[in-house]
């Protein structure tokens, strides 16, 4: 290959992927950016025919109502505490999850036991069965224990189907990584848990910090039992609170709009931070040959 | 309909606790009849017409009237609010002393035996002072089963503005005049699409076809022995209507996929002369961080048609007493002092009073007088949507068939006949 | 310790202790789904094969298989169920395609990619409920930025109505879904190219293949096991959608957009058939199942590891 042409591919190359970086922030950016828009606009503006994508006054007035608190009645007090519910119940069960989950999916993937096969599928049922099959019987468990109105009650309820959520993709990573690096650990003398402890779980950071961050995301976004299990700030989680906004005719958009960037800032901070271990962990080498 | 009830002596306790509550609306004292603390659970709505800081400023004043009594009170939105009772009811929780119905949820919550019979305990003047329509909000086959607390209609909206350009100097009476207006509106060019509805496949939808059917014939969906009427009279002749402003061009195609927000928006921002809509939109079409024709906005009753005046659809809702609260007497007090009149006088800037004589009262009406006009009016003939125990289901199925119609499927006659054939399924 | 394990290899067959690590393993998992929903499953079964009506309180009475022979001998069971699919369908498929473009750009060695890698998932992190009103205040008719963007810039010569009009109705609610569920794929699919070794691919470039023959003949076959989760995972959420549909549009225009799991809630919850609404849980799991399974043995995965 002659160099002379090695340089105007190189800069096509570029061209395209930086053109399709831009196309795919813009992608993702639009929608969110013209709801940060409508939070921070006067209502009337957002109606003009034609439309004007810049807005002509700006107010930050949503973010405060929603942020500092007033009075003890005041919307903030509510949606800080729901923030702080939403945080509290979607860790827990991250790392609820995550830690029963990865065992048990270490066995599909590399041990040979009886039912293994269906097994997967049956603890995946419960992720396949839609929430109204199954609320009122457990509003009828969460009730006895008086776990109503308890953040206790959606950890339970969550890990129970985030954690087959957690196994369906753990085990695939695994399956992914060769079984030659844990055969190797058992031959230095490592037990089933050293394996799994010592070699996979390091070589596997990118597939458990991206089932992490889901997991996450899967609890933080629950809407439906939250909205029947939980009654008051002790329990409510960010979902129920925005919902709150909507009035039986009247949505206030703005408030709902504020409120979701709010609600949107811990998970992206979080993914701001574990963002490099998505593509990292790949020191121990010798990964799927 | 009736809105009749009997007035047999109330219970010992309880008169003197409803006297009680009454006398310390009325007075600003109270004494407590009933010993032992008691607490009771209640589940209201959020962005209700009165505000939560009214609610707790109500329950405030009850707590302070019956020290005895203490009231925790629930707040979730509207659309939560059925799945709510339901679940918890279902669920064998009995959470609630005292649960907010919308006015088409009565009958289906009496049928489950989820709310108990309150009508020994609502008190005489109910039946003097209250709007009699407004009454019907809380009851099926004649008793009481919610105190009604908050109440609602639609009322016409119109742009003093844009009437005045098209050169009328008042708004219409009936429905041919509004749209006579309409089609001078749409010829004038002042605007594409003089009338919004919120048409969308939503109980919205339903509110408009029967406030619209009871005066093209009469709102008669379903008889006493449960046969359908809703595929011919006023219903057929209100969806043909409808469909007709549609196809003339006086109605905004895309009512069709409006909810009230999408109306009052639509108004606001100056994209329609005529709106119908609730209570709600008057205080914030005037407000020009909301609206730009604010200061041009115009309410009225609901237009009439051959011969009868007005009509509104009953968009209240009410206060019932669970069975299974452990105390009902203090649940039924609470209910009554809710929506007793010195309450409903004192936060009236938000939630219209279902009191007539409130209406006479100056101190009152002087914060909206044209709303209060409006409402003076078409309190009068306030009209139910079915009362049945399947009217959720019901009206899903309609919901479909004024799409259907209304998007030009199916002619309308035929879309209302095929939920017809279906109803004694619905009705299983 | 080390030799003990060893001994008790040697002294097991290691079928037997494997097994047992296995149970040891998979118990704690299955504790934790199972005491929540061991009763709710069976009390979900148990109100399938009865007739549960909340209007008729006291009467529950068995019904055996009735309220299940009665969907599958329903049209708008049917109608439900093809909607999902279309909307199963045409999610999936263009969330993996745009999710595996996107995994692949933010494994590019290129600058402000931890900027993309960070934002990613912003659509998902934003509540379904303030997406999907979002989504409906852009699509609106009279006053959305959807309509007022393309009109601007010459697309369209009118307003649209999208949600009311039921030829986009459906496809507005999948490009919601799309914009929200894409980020997850993405990021699955950036995991599994980790796993794939940078000599494979120069070795292939180096035999002088490109950049598509590559992605084509290295890259694409060892992700096909990733895809293949992926698209489980994805069909499973995407044939009991509710939450993004039931907020845009309630199912309308005249049912267009209603799903199996709209349809399962409105028979539960608006017709107070609890009996029935069980019945429909239990046809959407298998179906879903069905589905699962009709994918793994298309790609060849059935009980291989």
């Amino acid at each position: 290959m002659a160099g002379s042409a090695r340089r105007p591919r190189r800069l096509l190359r570029a061209t395209i992927l930086y053109g399709a970086m831009i196309a795919a922030l813009a992608a993702i950016l639009a929608p969110f950016a013209w709801l940060l828009i409508s939070s921070v606009s006067r209502p009337v503006d957002l109606l003009a025919k034609p439309l004007s994508f810049i807005p002509t006054s700006i107010s930050f007035d949503r973010y405060a109502a929603l942020t500092i608190a007033a009075n003890p009645d005041s919307a903030a007090v509510g949606f800080r505490a729901a923030t702080m519910n939403s945080l509290v119940v979607a860790s827990v069960v991250t790392v609820v999850a995550l830690a029963v989950g990865i065992p048990a999916a270490y066995a599909f993937a590399r041990l040979r036991f009886p039912g293994r096969g269906w097994l997967v599928l049956a603890f995946m049922a419960t992720y396949m069965l839609p929430p109204i099959a199954l609320v009122i019987p457990l509003y009828q468990i969460m009730s006895g224990l008086a776990w109503l109105d308890r953040p206790i009650a959606l950890i339970v309820i969550y890990s129970s189907f985030v954690t087959p959520f957690v196994i369906w993709l753990m085990r695939g990573y695994f399956e992914s990584i060769s079984p030659e690096l844990d055969d190797a650990a058992r031959v230095d003398g490592c037990s089933r848990l050293g394996a799994l402890v010592r070699v996979l779980i390091p070589v596997s950071t990118p597939g458990i910090v991206s089932t992490a961050l889901l997991a996450f995301l899967l609890a933080w976004d629950e809407f439906f039992y939250a909205l029947i299990m939980t009654q008051t700030n002790a329990a409510k989680t960010l979902p129920v609170a925005l919902n709150d906004f909507i009035g039986r005719h009247g949505i206030d958009f703005g408030m709902l709009a504020a409120g979701g960037v709010i609600a949107a800032i811990p998970p992206v901070l979080i993914a701001f931070v574990f963002q490099r271990y998505l593509v990292a962990g790949l020191t121990a080498g010798g990964v799927k040959g | 309909m009736t809105t009749s009830f009997t007035c047999r002596p109330p219970g010992r306790r309880l008169s003197a606790l409803v006297a009680a509550a009454v006398l310390a609306a009325a007075c600003g004292g109270g004494a407590s009849p009933s010993a032992g603390p008691v607490t009771l659970n209640a589940l209201f709505m959020k962005q209700a017409a009165y505000s939560e800081d009214n609610v707790t400023e109500m329950t405030k004043a009850f707590e302070d009237a019956n020290p005895n009594v203490t009231v925790n009170l629930e707040f979730v939105a509207y659309d939560a609010l059925h799945d709510k009772i339901v679940t918890d009811q279902v669920g064998g929780a009995g959470s609630y002393d005292t649960v907010l119905l919308d006015a088409i949820w009565p009958a289906e919550f009496a049928k489950a035996k989820i709310v108990r019979d309150i009508t020994a305990n609502v008190p005489a003047e109910y039946k003097n002072d209250v709007f009699p329509s407004a009454l019907a909000g809380g009851q099926y086959q004649g008793k009481f089963y919610a105190v009604p607390w908050i109440n609602d209609t639609k009322f016409l909206f119109y742009n003093k503005q844009m009437l005045a350009a098209a050169g009328f100097s008042d708004p219409p009476a009936t429905w041919d005049e509004l749209l006579a207006q309409a089609r001078a509106i749409k010829d004038k060019g002042i605007v594409d699409y003089p009338i919004v509805w919120s048409w969308s496949q939503a109980e919205a939808a339903i509110c408009d076809w029967t406030q619209l059917a009871a005066v093209m014939g009469g709102a008669d969906f379903v008889d006493d022995a449960g046969n359908a009427r809703f595929a011919q009279g006023g219903p057929l002749a209100a969806l043909e209507w409808m469909k007709k402003t549609l196809d003339d061009g006086l109605s905004n195609p895309a009512s069709t996929g409006f909810l009230e927000e999408d109306v009052r928006n639509t108004f606001s921002a100056g994209g329609a002369a005529f709106a119908l809509n609730w209570t709600y939109m008057y205080n914030l079409a005037n407000d020009p961080q909301q609206s730009k024709v604010a200061g041009q906005v115009g309410v009225v009753a609901s237009p009439g048609m051959g011969g009868v005046q007005t009509s509104g659809v009953n968009g209240g809702m009410g206060i019932a007493v669970t069975s299974s609260s452990k105390h009902p007497d203090e649940a039924v007090a609470y209910a009554l002092w809710m929506a007793s009149k010195p309450m409903q006088d004192k936060f009236a800037q938000l939630s219209l009073p279902m009191w007539k004589s409130s209406f006479q009262d100056a101190a009152i009406t002087k914060t909206a007088p044209e709303l209060f006009a409006a409402a003076n009016v078409e309190f009068t003939n306030l009209v139910m949507r079915p009362v049945v125990p399947y009217y959720t289901a019901l009206s899903s199925a309609l919901q479909v068939a004024l799409q259907e119609a209304l998007t030009g499927k199916k002619p309308a006659a035929q879309a209302l006949g095929d939920v017809a054939a279906k109803l004694p399924e619905i009705q299983k | 310790m080390a030799g003990l394990t060893a001994a008790r290899r040697r002294l097991r067959p290691a079928a037997v202790s494997e097994a047992w690590v296995a149970g040891a393993f998979v118990t704690p998992a299955a504790l934790v789904i199972l005491l929540v929903v061991a009763y709710p499953l069976v009390r979900a079964l148990w109100l399938s094969l009865h007739e549960v009506v909340l209007t008729r309180p006291g009467e529950e009475p068995f019904i055996g298989l009735a309220s299940y022979a009665h969907e599958l001998a329903n049209p708008d069971f049917w109608a439900a169920v093809g909607r999902s699919l279309s909307f199963t369908i045409a999610s999936t498929a263009l969330e993996l395609v745009l999710g595996v473009g996107l995994a692949l750009l933010m494994d590019q060695p290129l600058r402000f990619r931890w900027l993309l890698r960070s934002l990613v998932i912003l659509p998902w992190a934003l509540p379904t409920i303030v997406n999907a009103l979002m989504w409906r205040w852009i699509d609106n008719a009279e006053y959305g930025a959807l309509n007022a963007l393309l009109l601007q810039a010459g697309i369209i010569d009118s307003y649209q109505q999208w949600l009311s009009n039921p030829a986009t109705a459906m496809w507005m609610v999948i490009l919601a879904d799309v914009w929200k569920m894409t980020p997850l794929v993405a990021i699955l699919v950036l995991a599994a190219l980790q796993g794939i070794s940078r000599e494979q691919i120069e070795a292939a470039r180096v035999d002088g293949a490109g950049p598509v023959s590559t992605f084509r003949y290295v890259v694409l076959p060892l992700l096909t096991p990733t895809l293949l989760i992926v698209l489980v995972l994805r069909t499973m959420e995407a044939f009991k959608v509710f939450d993004i549909i039931w907020i845009m549009t309630n199912g309308g225009p005249a049912n267009e957009t209603q799903t199996i799991a709209i349809y399962a809630y409105q028979t539960a919850y608006r017709a107070f058939d609890f009996g029935r609404g069980a019945a429909l849980g239990y046809l959407i799991a298998l179906a879903i199942m069905l589905l699962a399974a009709i994918y793994l043995r298309l790609l060849g995965r059935v009980g291989r590891s």
